[in-house]
């Protein structure tokens, strides 16, 4: 052993436990702040360190009191650190592993800090609903709270630099899922299998077994024989380390798998697997319940002291980790756990100073505490003062009901039981195994757990019920003491720092009902979410307020039931990305990728004016796959069109095409595009790329909802084919090169028309003639698997005519140029048709279409309107979304704006009220830098050709 | 997450579908009034209990179909294609 350590083997580290989980031959080290400690294979951070004589973990939440442990378990509130780069990591759960650097978290201003300046410091911050009345005035100071509360916060540090991770995510369909893997859970499970049933058992600690894992002899040996059942039974996957979070409609479950270092590739499959969480969707046929019960806390004065821990951490603490809880203990116990511990402790040579019984009258009344404050001494009921350096609590136990309230019951109080019980409103679907249910021996526990499977197995295979039949064997209650708070006031939520007393004077401040109290003073709403905390906030509350506990009632718990980290819900990224068959070649050439929808697509080849050029000068190709493109069959075609475009489309000529716009009912612009006729009952529509899927599901709503009778089939064919638009002057020409079977003569293929023909030998292909960028242009579409061809074949044939590729950004520059909107960039979820300047377009005199209503009231009142605009200074381009102002009045904005190169000037679309909406009015631009500009109004939207000679060329 | 059942698919999770609200019935063009109309657009009903809603099998068989479901319990008595 190296000298640095410490310790060797920890001064508390007891000689081998029968049952415990430590691999003594397999030592290591790891760091605590700073200082280099040893553990074994199997411990976790918290026994380590206990095992090395550390026993304080953390500053508390508000009045910074040193806290130790208390439940040893996933729960424990004082045992939240920092390991590496990740915050909040659960002490007392997690194993610790050779090297880990862990730090205490919350230890502002250190964990050693005498504890009186402290509380000082923090004086004002005391007492309940503190961060109402604290940080609420003056505003001004609001930035200095939140740097106060970021220093008293609990949360650790998260570096920008952190490893991602990978976080995974898995579907699943258990017949029976079994929330926990205690001896109910396992036998439920097992009985559930044995019918047949394909089992999913969940269990949020390392192993199965839950309180079997720290009894005596006889538990073990039932564990061991349970074990073996579940290895020997196929039909059951065990998920350990992971914890059914929420419990959803129709019995959705979801479960948080966590890494376990000692399983194979971390028990997510193949070794190496990089997994470090995965978020189980789990659709369960039948939910079995089956958590166990957690142990509750005593509130008295001093109870959160380290040094104060509950029976079941005291057991764990010895019988897992081998860990001495200390040297001199009291033990104050109302039931046969606490007198299990009890034994416990005398078996490892604790000496047991006193044993306090509750069912004799026995009570503790003060903890008392000395250096560091951790515990020093107890004083009893009677006024007696004992040293001891341990005080172990056995008053009762909690059932978490959380996943009982998610599926729909309300858990009711048993003051027999002293605790909340299923409350009759559960689904079929959902069952409760275990101490949940009720009390009895192991024996009786289990066998009423495999009633429970068998009747989950049933119902999830929808077969006659067998515990229907056979009545099954409810469950006895005990009798257990009431014990909430004893005489002198303690706390009440370990990891919110709010005590009894501060309960107390919240219900005499009137926050009186449970759901109120808990917001008004936090307590529940803390790390551990209530598990330990909630039922005695109730009872203090009915205290106060005279009300039993069942009047009080208890808060409704919502998912998660566990934390989950973000990583772990954001998950796999599971969209799919989609790429042109020309894409390689874009990324082979220089092109600078922009991700627009779902396709990722050149925005440019380094110099997007440059391409501008080319194409109003000679010829440039433009890879357009990403437009929706819609096949339209039937003779009610002309019908459907009519209705959904707010254009006439009755009279369109086989081969001929027409610009569209769309309205939803309220008027507003949905999408535009271009629809050509191609044969009697044929039409291909055009959408928008980002358009094409909103625009499929608008087309089916219409023929399926309101018109079952047209007969019209819609086939999106939008990825079936690849388009490459051709534009320029030379677009003619390069197109006739590559394309001998239709007369691209100006008067036999004229503008606004559509061709099928063969381009590049490619048979079946769509050539259209429109123009989005303003020039003389061919859309065409070719199947998709031809379309690289296609394309290299155009630069190859048009290398003489000077032709290049143009990416977005051209066309952008371009469309802008020719005053062609963009649905989405110049018009937004207001923008009726009007307003977006298509009154050229919308045909009033049409019976009905879609919208039409909002169109006929927009058209007599006043709206802003789109308009061209050209600032004064042609070097500046006003960035998109500036503000037109006239003295501090908002007019309008600008939606597009733009260098063109063409023009050498900048250029904008922009919306503006009416009553400015004039060529030639001059307006102020507002730009971001504050600096007002002006701009003028032009004649057209079109800045550039707006006669369309270059179109019809 | 609940769980649909198509007319043409079978049971299917919620998340196939879109949910495209309470049906409506479109008022005649040209006779409705505004508030007719924008009853239509933009009134909801929202009762606890039973609603007839239109769904949308996006990521199914596309199809509109009609369903019954309760708001509270979540349950679906109902399933039919739209149109019928
Ligand atoms: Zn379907």
């Amino acid at each position: 052993m190296s000298a640095t350590f410490d310790t060797a083997v920890g001064i508390r580290r007891l000689p081998g436990q029968v049952g415990e989980v430590i691999d003594r031959c397999s030592p290591l080290t790891f760091t605590w702040n700073t200082r280099s400690y040893q553990a074994f294979k199997g411990d976790t951070i918290v026994s380590a360190l206990l095992a090395s004589n550390v026993t304080v973990f953390s500053r508390s939440f508000k009045y910074h009191r040193p806290r130790g442990v208390l439940t040893a378990s996933f729960l424990d509130p004082g045992c939240t650190f920092q390991v590496g780069d990740e915050p909040n990591v659960r002490g007392a759960h997690r194993r610790v592993e050779p090297g880990m650097v862990i730090r205490a978290q919350n230890g502002w201003p250190s964990l050693r800090y005498d504890v009186k300046s402290v509380n000082q410091l923090v004086g004002r911050f005391l007492g309940p609903g503190f961060y109402y009345k604290t940080f609420m005035r003056p505003e001004r100071l609001w930035p200095v709270y939140e740097q106060v509360l970021k220093r008293f916060a609990s949360g650790g540090k998260v570096s920008v630099d952190s490893d991602r991770g990978y976080y995974d995510k898995r579907y699943a369909h258990p017949d029976v899922l079994v929330a926990g893997g205690g001896p109910a859970g396992i036998a439920a499970a097992l009985s559930a299998a044995e019918r047949g049933a394909e089992v999913l058992l969940v269990e949020e600690e390392y192993e199965l077994g839950g309180h079997l894992r720290w009894g005596g002899q006889a538990s073990r040996s039932a564990l061991a024989e349970l074990r073996a059942a579940v290895a020997g039974h196929p039909g059951i996957e065990v998920l350990t380390n992971s914890v059914v979070t929420g419990r959803y409609d129709d019995n959705w479950v979801a479960v948080m798998q966590r890494r376990d270092p000692e399983l194979p590739g971390g028990g997510f499959g193949p070794a190496g697997s990089p997994v470090r969480e995965r978020l189980v969707k789990a659709r369960a046929g039948v939910l079995v319940v089956a958590p166990g019960l957690v142990e509750r806390p005593y509130v008295f004065e001093g109870n959160d002291r380290p040094g104060v821990l509950l029976s079941t951490a005291a057991r764990r603490l010895i019988n897992l980790w081998a860990v001495k809880p200390g040297e001199r203990a009291v033990v104050f116990t109302a039931n046969a756990d606490g007198d299990e511990a009890v034994s416990d402790l005398e078996r490892v040579g604790v000496e047991v100073a006193e044993v306090v019984d509750a069912r004799r009258g026995g009570d503790v009344v003060r903890a008392t505490g000395g250096r560091n404050g951790a515990l020093s001494a107890v004083v009893l009921g009677d006024g007696t003062k004992i040293d001891c350096d341990v005080l172990v609590t056995a008053v009762g136990w909690t059932a978490p009901t959380s996943l009982l309230n998610m599926a729909g019951d309300k858990p009711v109080y048993e003051p027999r039981a002293a605790r909340f019980l299923p409350g009759g409103g559960l689904p079929d679907t959902v069952l409760v195994a275990g101490g949940i249910a009720g009390d009895g021996s192991l024996g009786e526990l289990v066998a009423h757990a495999r009633v429970v499977g068998a009747t989950a197995a049933a119902r999830a295979a929808g077969v006659a019920d067998p515990a229907a039949a056979s009545h099954s064997p409810a469950l006895r209650l005990d009798e257990h003491p009431a014990l909430f708070r004893g005489r002198t006031h303690g706390m009440v939520d370990f990891s919110e720092d709010v005590s009894s007393k501060d309960l107390v004077a919240a219900a005499r401040e009137g926050y009186d009902s449970i759901e109120l109290m808990k917001r008004y003073t936090t307590a529940t709403m803390g790390p551990s979410q209530g598990k330990l905390e909630t039922v005695n906030a109730v009872a203090v509350l009915s205290e106060v307020t005279g009300r039993t506990i069942e009047e009080t009632g208890t808060t409704v718990w919502r998912p998660p039931y566990a934390p989950i980290s973000l990583g772990a819900l954001g998950g796999r990224i599971l969209e799919p990305v989609r790429r042109s068959p020309m894409q390689p070649w874009h990324e082979a050439h220089g092109a600078r990728s922009l991700v627009a929808g779902q396709w990722v697509r050149p925005d440019h080849y380094g110099d997007p004016e440059s391409e501008v050029l080319t194409v109003r000068e000679r010829v440039g190709i433009i890879d357009v796959t990403p437009l929706g493109k819609l096949d339209l069959r039937g003779p009610d075609v002309p019908d459907l069109l009519n209705l959904l475009y707010v254009n006439k489309w009755s009279k369109l000529a086989i081969g001929g095409v027409r610009y569209g716009v769309m309205c939803a009912e309220d008027g507003v612009v949905l999408d535009d595009g271009v629809t050509g006729r191609l044969g009697e009952e044929h039409y291909v529509m055009s959408t928008t790329s980002s358009g094409a899927a909103t625009v499929w599901e608008w087309v089916e709503g219409w023929l399926q909802t309101e018109h079952p009778d047209w007969r019209v089939h819609v086939t999106p064919v939008s990825t079936a084919f690849a388009s490459v638009n051709i534009a320029g002057p030379r677009s003619r020409d390069l197109l006739a090169r590559v394309c001998s079977d239709v007369d691209l003569a100006g008067d036999a293929f004229p503008y606004m028309h559509v061709r099928s023909g063969t381009v590049a030998d490619v048979p079946g292909c769509w050539m259209w003639r429109i123009g989005f960028t303003g020039e003389l242009s061919y859309e065409v579409h070719v199947p998709a698997s031809y379309g690289l061809h296609v394309w290299e074949a155009l630069l190859i044939e048009g290398e003489d005519l000077g032709v290049c590729a143009f990416g977005v950004e051209a066309q952008r520059i371009m469309r802008l140029e020719k005053g062609h909107l963009i649905v989405g960039q110049d018009t937004d979820g207001l923008t009726k048709a009007f307003g977006a300047g298509l009154d050229w377009l919308v045909k009033l005199d049409k019976v009905d279409f879609a919208g039409k209503p909002e169109l006929v009231w927009q058209e007599r009142e006043e709206y802003p309107r789109l308009v061209g605009l050209q600032p004064e200074d042609p070097a500046i381009v006003p960035p998109e979304s500036s503000l037109l102002v006239e003295g501090n009045r908002i007019v309008g904005r600008v939606t597009s704006s733009r260098h063109s190169p063409t023009l050498r000037r900048s250029i904008c679309l922009g919306f503006l009220d009416s009553e400015l909406a004039f060529a030639g009015t001059g307006v102020t631009v507002l730009l971001p830098d504050a600096r007002r500009i002006r701009a003028r109004v032009t004649q057209h939207l079109a800045h550039f050709d707006p006669e369309g000679v270059h179109l019809r060329g | 997450m609940i769980r649909i059942p198509c007319p043409f698919c079978g049971l299917r999770n919620c998340d196939e579908f879109v949910n495209k609200g309470e049906s409506k019935r479109r008022p005649a063009v040209g006779a409705a009034s505004r508030e007719e109309w924008r009853a239509y657009l933009y009134d909801r009903v929202n009762p606890e209990g039973w609603v007839r809603e239109r769904w949308y099998h996006r990521a199914g068989c596309r199809r509109y179909i009609k369903v019954e479901r309760h708001t509270f319990t979540n349950e679906i008595r109902r399933s039919e294609p739209a149109g019928t």
